[in-house]
């Protein structure tokens, strides 16, 4: 029978199916993080029950650390954030599971350790008590968001209790053109689709333009895959995936690397497999994207005006208007007349080494506009470091920018330090719910590259629009 | 999280929030989230929009949970994509320890909804036309056009006016979950065996797993 590569997943992992349907899904990895993943170690250790396999437990240090420069081992961003910090810290150690900790050299955003340290890689099934856990699908791994009951669940079984969702394929035809990323293929796809559209399906990206992606694009695409409300995301894993994994601290080691291999060759679907739905997507028609509302479906290509209520589908239509209204745009106007007060480069979305560089192109001999607050986090310390060694810290600071240290940062809003109410902002994260960032901060989801060169036009531009001038007769 | 109440039938107040794509944040803002432990919620339940500011906690009249015709509300209606957003089960912590027992709306956030059965909140997902009608009827006087859930039988309706039934689906396990007001780790103890003998097979079926 032809099997899709989400089935193969599920099926390596189904221990057995019980009497109400659900399956009893094996989880080799379980990511905990100091704010969903505290409580699950206090419930597990209040019914005196102990992780089943420590080893194959990893909790990371990122939501609520502080990203100042120089920070302290317990200093949270947020007030009372540091119980958050040492608790888990210490519940951590108690259950003997691996830790992460603010001051490793392995410290960041749990999904960005998660495939630089090698504990992510195809056929691992990993779980984390956090929604974008499905960016790590883009290795071919069962990547599961969950609650932090069902962390606690597998931690004290080994497996999760679910139902498997059906099963949606977008094939993304033909090549993003030069500029365009993976970033804005996302928006793209929620804004013509909605972002209900992935229908809690497991969703496979695959065709020519997803081949062509390299591994931190893959990353980016499925990191969005939760804002179209999608259960997860997969992409086959090929040779660059492989290559790629090979030789980090928690991948396969030598002696299990060759049949490792051999079993991640059958990643694959199967011709003739059937998929509940399918959607096809022209990746060469996909321009420079940002959004202009509250949920990344309001997006609009960087060029293209802001939509006018009536034109949107009725039901849509109630929404839209709360959402310009929050947002402080109106129908007609265009990105590139919106003047902005920040920007924000980081987060599981963007926050990895090509993204960096990225940014620091457009920057590069560069000053951001006057007025405009600009923090760039790298995702993790790994990628902190490797930017220094290039000089990228240098380019970001000489622009302008604060440049931080690793974890989600401004990427959401927990009481403390954030742009002011009301402030503009470009960011390359993944919600621009209201308040996401900050009450009354309104997001506007983009591209790195757009970001940085927002940040040097003090308006919403794409990189293109810099990328001409020459850049000492920039404003500012 | 500590006790949760097994749902069969529930009778109560509905209060309409009919919007799309109402997330995590919005039910339980992340600055509401001040300790490393699930109880006590419920007073940060939409702490954004029920008081007209975090620190006074004077309540917004213009919320629809502030409305004397809402008041002891413990039904929800919503529309699409209701707990999408952060996978936070904070959310759902804070909505039962509010008293709410059921969310009607018209599709849910996948992780919000596996989270609500484990903790006795009902998830019901109807088409907009239903919701919509519901809500219309309740909007009006809500204390006496109360909503009746019958989960064993799967149907939902207003007690007062035209006697619409409502018939509803809902994953298996979940009822199960819910009708029992089951420990989801007890039910998998008992497959224990069927987990270890798994784990061994696969240790040698996949030995890079487990090194
Ligand atoms: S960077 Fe933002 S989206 Fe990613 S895990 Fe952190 S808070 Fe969540």
């Amino acid at each position: 029978m032809a099997n899709t590569l989400f089935d193969k997943l599920w099926d390596i992992h189904t221990v057995s199916m019980d009497e109400d349907g659900a399956t009893l899904l094996a989880i080799d990895r379980v990511m905990l993080h100091e704010r969903t993943g505290g409580v699950a170690l206090g419930a597990l250790a209040k019914k005196s029950r102990a992780p089943l396999s420590p080893s194959r437990v990893f909790a990371i240090m990122d939501h609520v650390v502080s990203f100042r420069e120089g920070r302290g081992r317990d200093e949270s961003r947020s007030p009372g954030g540091e119980i958050f910090i040492t608790e888990t810290r210490s519940m951590a150690k108690e259950a003997g599971i691996n830790v992460i900790d603010t001051d490793d050299a392995r410290q960041g955003i749990v999904h960005v350790v998660a495939p630089e340290q090698g504990i992510a890689y195809p056929g691992v099934s990993i779980i984390c008590p956090d929604s974008h856990t499905c960016s790590l699908g883009a290795l071919g791994a069962l990547a599961i968001g969950v609650g932090s009951s069902e962390a606690e669940h597998a931690m004290a079984t080994g497996v999760i209790r679910t139902q498997k969702p059906p099963q949606l394929r977008i094939w993304i035809d033909s090549a993003l053109r030069e500029g365009v990323t993976a970033k804005d293929l996302a928006l793209h796809i929620i804004k013509v689709y909605g972002a209900d559209g992935g229908k809690r399906s497991a969703i496979e990206f695959a065709g020519p333009a997803v081949d062509s992606l390299s591994i931190e694009e893959r990353l980016t695409l499925c990191n969005l895959a939760v804002e179209f409300s999608a259960f997860t995301a997969v992409i086959a894993p090929d040779r660059s995936v492989a290559k790629f994994v090979s030789g980090r601290p928690f991948a396969p080691g030598k002696a299990h690397w060759q049949s490792a291999i051999a079993a991640w060759s059958v990643l694959k679907t199967d011709d003739g497999a059937v998929f509940d739905n399918e959607i096809c997507v022209d990746a060469g028609i996909v321009g420079a994207t940002v959004s202009w509302g509250t949920s990344p479906e309001q997006s609009i290509d960087i060029d293209e005006e802001i939509p006018s209520i009536s034109s949107l589908p009725d039901r849509k239509q109630k929404d839209a208007a709360k959402a310009m209204d929050y947002m402080g745009v109106a129908p007609g106007v265009c990105p590139g007349e919106l003047e902005i007060d920040g920007v924000f480069i980081g987060s599981c979305t963007n926050g990895r080494l090509s993204d960096l560089r990225a940014a620091a192109a457009v920057l590069k001999g560069r000053k951001i506009a006057e007025g405009v607050r600009a923090v760039c986090v790298p995702g993790s310390q790994e990628i902190r470091r490797r930017a220094t060694e290039e000089g990228l810290d240098q380019i970001f600071k000489d622009a302008g920018f604060e440049w931080g240290e690793p974890g989600c940062a401004m990427c959401f809003y927990a009481g403390g330090e954030t742009f002011p109410p009301g402030a503009r902002v470009v960011s390359s994260t993944n919600r621009n719910f209201e308040g996401r960032q900050g009450p009354g901060v309104r997001t506007h989801l983009a591209s790195p590259a757009t970001a940085a060169a927002s940040a040097v036009a003090g308006r919403i531009v794409g990189a293109h629009a810099v990328a001409g001038e020459n850049p000492s007769s920039m404003r500012g | 999280m500590a006790h949760v109440q097994p749902f069969t039938t529930h009778t109560g107040v509905a209060a309409p929030i009919m919007q799309d794509n109402i997330d995590t944040d919005q039910i339980i803002p992340s600055r509401e989230m001040k300790t490393v432990s699930g109880e006590g919620l419920g007073k940060g339940l939409f702490a954004g929009q029920r008081y007209l500011s975090p620190d006074t906690r004077d309540l917004n009249p213009d919320f629809v949970l502030n409305k004397p015709q809402h008041e002891d509300a413990s039904i929800l209606l919503a529309g699409a994509n209701f707990g999408c957003g952060s996978s936070r089960e904070h959310a759902v912590w804070a909505l039962a320890d509010f008293g709410i027992r059921c969310v009607i709306a018209e599709s849910f956030g996948a992780i919000f909804q596996a989270n609500c059965g484990r903790n006795g909140v009902l998830p019901i997902s109807l088409d907009r036309a239903a919701i919509d009608a519901m809500a219309a009827l309740v909007a009006r006087v809500a204390q006496r056009h109360q909503i009746e859930v019958n989960l064993d039988k799967q149907w939902v309706r207003v007690t007062e006016g035209p006697k619409n039934e409502y018939d509803f689906q809902i994953d298996p396990y979940q009822k199960r979950l819910l009708i029992g007001g089951l420990d989801p780790v007890n039910l998998t103890s008992k497959r224990q065996v069927d987990i270890d003998a798994f784990f061994q097979r696969d240790a040698s079926a996949r030995p890079w797993i487990y090194e």
